[in-house]
């Protein structure tokens, strides 16, 4: 008996969805058996930090942040490493500073920490692209290729890079093994926590800080928190006049 | 043609070559065992398949060139999964994944490097689980 074309249609049909569905599943199943890829991802990552909320001698992002990269309390301020600090306010914005802004403002502590310039100087400058930026903005420091020539200290107008001029493992009070230290003659800085975000975990100075002064999102996206900061309120960055688009934004 | 202070310079030329050659006359006959890799960890004997990332034996060939091209992936590109030749897909992490089940630095890792006398500089910065309590 030859087949109608309704009857022929419907075997073709089924047909079809027998022959894809075994490898949909296979599919299914070789995803569900890789790493969890439920690492944050942006077009260009940014920070906004609104230092009016910070309270005064709070340490909280400073703390977290360097327990959980490991960095040296060297106890010398000549040898000092740190990825994230603070500094007054007429230090950290020295242009935008004047005689008549009050005191209480004036000294107020400001949390500077890398800028991950859209245009950093000291990608440009480093001989061996041990700091290189990525395509999603975060300025990296690879410490396998530095070698401690120290010119990207030199270039960085915000003194966000520190050097290891000793060994800091016998500095660092307590060592976190998921992160590794630095060596004797590597730059350090900053990173944005991005060991943390390809966790998908947001960064240790945000998750620390308890006023939310601290925020952290993608600055391409117009729905992110870091944009709805940025559309409504007033920011300012550090030194923008020296054209390095610094990406930690300033709400005063 | 004459040579000049002949004893001294045949006395030097027999000394220096006694010297250059010490290495081979006083190892020969000597056999150094080569070393014992011990595989008996925990995380191992769980395993219902004994097998590394890739096989063994490419493994002992190519572990240093794997894990170049693991940093190289992980910090370069950011990019923190490996896909090995069977399709098995691995996280890429010195510390977090290899050092997991190999958790016997001691007894694995430095036994061979001690024997062939490299020295890998992963652990000036990498920390050996184990070498500090959380």
């Amino acid at each position: 008996m030859t087949p109608t074309r309704r009857q022929f249609l419907i075997i073709a049909g089924i047909s079809a969805v027998g022959v894809v569905c075994p490898s949909v599943a296979r599919l299914m199943a070789s995803r569900s058996e890789s790493p969890k890829a439920t690492g944050l991802k942006a077009r260009r990552w940014a920070m906004v930090v609104d230092s009016a909320k910070c309270r005064a001698d709070c340490t909280d992002c400073f703390t977290a942040c360097h327990n959980a990269h490991n960095v040296p309390d060297i106890g010398n301020p000549k040898e000092e490493v740190k990825w994230i600090w603070s500094e007054r306010f007429d230090h950290v914005f020295h242009a935008e500073s004047h005689a008549h802004i009050p005191g209480a403002i004036r000294t107020r502590p400001v949390p500077i920490l890398c800028n991950h310039c859209d245009n950093p100087p000291c990608v440009r400058v480093c001989p061996t692209g041990a700091t290189f930026r990525r395509p999603d903005g975060i300025v990296m420091m690879d410490s396998h290729r530095c070698i401690g020539c120290k010119i990207c200290l030199a270039a960085c107008p915000y003194g966000a890079r520190s050097i290891n001029f000793r060994n800091p493992r016998p500095f660092i009070r307590k060592l976190n093994p998921d992160f590794p230290t630095r060596s004797k003659g590597v730059i350090e800085k900053c990173n944005f926590c991005e060991e943390r975000l390809a966790k998908g975990i947001l960064p240790a100075c945000v998750m620390a800080c308890e006023e939310k002064a601290l925020v952290f999102g993608d600055v391409e996206d117009p729905h992110s928190e870091v944009r709805h900061l940025l559309d409504r309120k007033f920011t300012i960055c550090r030194r923008a006049e020296l054209g390095t688009k610094p990406q930690v934004y300033y709400i005063l | 043609m004459k040579l000049y202070d002949r004893g001294k310079i045949i006395a030097g030329v027999v000394i220096f070559l006694i010297l250059i050659t010490f290495p081979f006359w006083y190892g020969k006959g000597k056999a150094v065992t080569p070393p014992q890799l011990d595989l008996d960890t925990p995380a191992i004997g769980q395993l219902a398949e004994k097998r590394c990332v890739e096989d063994a034996a490419w493994m002992r060939e190519n572990h240093m060139k794997l894990l170049v091209a693991w940093r190289d992936s992980a910090v370069r590109e950011g990019n923190r999964t490996y896909t090995a030749k069977d399709g098995t897909v691995v996280e890429i992490s010195l510390t977090g994944n290899c050092l997991k089940c190999h958790s016997n630095k001691d007894r694995f890792c430095d036994r061979c490097h001690d024997y062939v006398g490299v020295k890998p500089t992963c652990w000036n910065c990498h920390i050996v689980p184990g070498e500090v309590r959380r």
